[in-house]
């Protein structure tokens, strides 16, 4: 049932590819702003690269967030999933490690190259790759619970990026912090380490706390 | 003679008790209030090194105290409207937000001005008022929530995940200090140590703390009873209510 | 702590701006919210008469008819 949620929503996601592409995109276009608006002077980009890489990255997974419940939610397909056997917490794990791989993985693989604009070495580059790679499924996790919150309210997308936010915040700084750390010649392994406890944190929270939220939403 | 505690769990009977409550709290309060702001200004001496300006310490730390103590409030009235399916107690927790809110702006002003001639800044970004800034915007997110959601019961159960979901940034506020040894004061008032300033200025915030205390009830449940109002309309209890006041 | 004189406590050892920025700011919000519940309280007590009556006419119009 896990697997194959997962693969449905992969299958679902590539045959609308521009869902995939509209993340990746905005994600790209965002982090080369940057330099354009604070201006091509190297240290200060290189100072300010993971900051810049990290938010646009935390902007891009919250992008696709409303749509990770909505479109099954409007043709019914959630109700049945509900109905179904299979603990919902599986279910909803499921939908989120989708969510991850369309928009989480495609950050991933992206940002070293993004990583050139900025000047990064190359050790900060690894960092900043394998940070994201702890990062975004957390992103991913986190946001499904506020998706499952605000399905089918108005506003809904804004009010999504409200309530995550806040619980995106220690995310972005130990995932910031682990590339500047490396790049200031210190270990990044502390914070890479506490980005993996907030990982499983929110493998097991997330999920149990998204399925209590859709119970409430479908009702 | 074992108190039934659940004659006060349906809104109408816990209406007609805030209502002789409010009036108590409020001069308690109030009084404590007054006791507290003589006392730090008249009371505690001169702080050698920050002179007149550490006063703000009178309502900044009750202030921050509340507002995490609030929210731990709130997400313990949510979670017992999840669990028990009480209308009640997630009224309270609806009431709460507001008044938690106001508290944490509180915090983070008095700290920024405060902290202009202490560290020549309104805003540091330190592990503290990180935590606390996050703090205001989920109060700020369950307030929306709560707002976009026409349903009241859907709102209720909503908001109660998502102070659930916050209450994990508690411990991270309380501990940050600890964490991040970064520029904030460390804790000067902890349980375990002993106080590492005057005792009069200890009994002054702890005043302060107790009337911060005594407002937040006051003011909790004279919005529960409004919420109540609001939600009950259409019940026979409050037109009764309702000839005797008009 | 006696304060030498009014003024000497207004002015509060040079930081009065900040102090009573602070204790300001700390009334307005107090006082501010109370007056807001209130002021929510009437107009809803407002609402819920004026649709008590209505019913109350439409009792009377049903008993007279």
């Amino acid at each position: 049932m896990f697997l194959w949620v997962i693969q449905r929503d992969l299958l679902l996601a590539m045959r609308q590819r521009s869902d995939v592409l509209t993340t990746l995109f905005f994600f790209i276009i965002v982090v080369s702003l940057f330099p354009l608006g604070v201006g091509p002077e190297i240290n200060m980009l290189r100072s300010m690269a993971p900051g810049v890489v990290w938010v646009a990255a935390l902007l891009a997974s919250m992008l696709s967030l409303e749509r990770m419940f909505s479109s099954d939610y409007l043709d019914g397909t959630l109700e049945q999933m509900m109905l179904s056997p299979q603990p919902l917490i599986l279910l909803v794990l499921g939908k989120a490690l989708a969510h991850w791989m369309v928009t989480g993985v495609p950050l991933v693989l992206i940002s070293p190259i993004l990583g050139f604009q900025f000047d990064l070495q190359t050790d900060a580059l690894l960092v900043l790759a394998v940070s994201l790679l702890l990062g975004t499924p957390v992103l991913s996790l986190i946001g499904a619970i506020g998706a499952a919150l605000t399905l089918g309210l108005r506003g809904g997308g804004v009010l999504v990026s409200l309530l995550v936010l806040p619980l995106y915040i220690p995310v972005l700084i130990f995932g910031a912090g682990a590339v500047e750390a490396v790049s200031a010649g210190l270990g990044a392994s502390a914070h890479l380490s506490l980005l993996g406890a907030f990982l499983l944190l929110s493998l097991v929270l997330a999920p149990w706390a998204t399925a209590a939220a859709l119970r409430i939403s479908i009702e | 003679m074992a108190i039934n505690w659940f004659k006060y769990s349906s809104p109408a009977s816990f209406y007609s008790l805030a209502g002789k409550l409010i009036p108590i709290f409020s001069i308690v309060a109030l009084i404590l209030f007054v006791v507290g702001l003589y006392i730090s200004f008249f009371v505690a001496p001169t702080d050698f090194q920050q002179s007149e300006a550490y006063r703000i310490i009178f309502i900044h730390v009750p202030a921050a105290w509340m507002s995490m103590f609030l929210y731990l409030i709130m997400a313990g009235w949510a979670a017992i409207g999840l669990a028990f399916n009480t209308r009640l107690s997630s009224m309270i927790a609806t009431a709460i937000a507001p008044t938690g809110a106001m508290f944490t702006f509180l915090a983070l002003w008095t700290g920024a001005l405060w902290g202009k001639p202490m560290w020549g800044a309104w805003w540091v970004w330190d592990a503290r008022l990180t935590s606390e800034l996050i703090l205001f915007f989920l109060y700020i997110g369950f307030m929306a929530l709560q707002a976009a959601i026409d349903d009241p019961r859907r709102a209720d159960k909503a908001g109660a995940v998502l102070a659930l979901v916050g209450v994990v940034n508690i411990p991270i506020i309380y501990f940050s200090v600890k964490w991040w040894n970064t520029l904030h004061q460390g804790a000067t008032v902890s349980l375990t140590e002993s106080p590492k300033m005057a005792s009069i200025m200890l009994t002054g915030m702890l005043i302060m703390s107790i009337a911060c205390w005594m407002y937040s009830i006051a003011m909790v449940l004279i919005r529960t009873r409004t919420i109540i109002l609001e939600r009950e309309r259409h019940t026979v209890w409050v037109s009764e209510l309702h000839k005797e006041t008009t | 702590m006696a304060w030498a004189s009014l003024s000497d406590f207004l002015s509060m050892g040079g930081y009065g701006f900040y102090v009573w920025g602070s204790f300001l700011v700390f009334l307005i919000c107090l006082v501010g919210e109370v007056v807001l519940v209130l002021n929510r309280r009437r107009t809803l007590l407002k609402q819920l008469s004026l649709t008590h009556k209505a019913t109350k006419n439409e009792k009377n119009n049903e008993t007279t008819t």
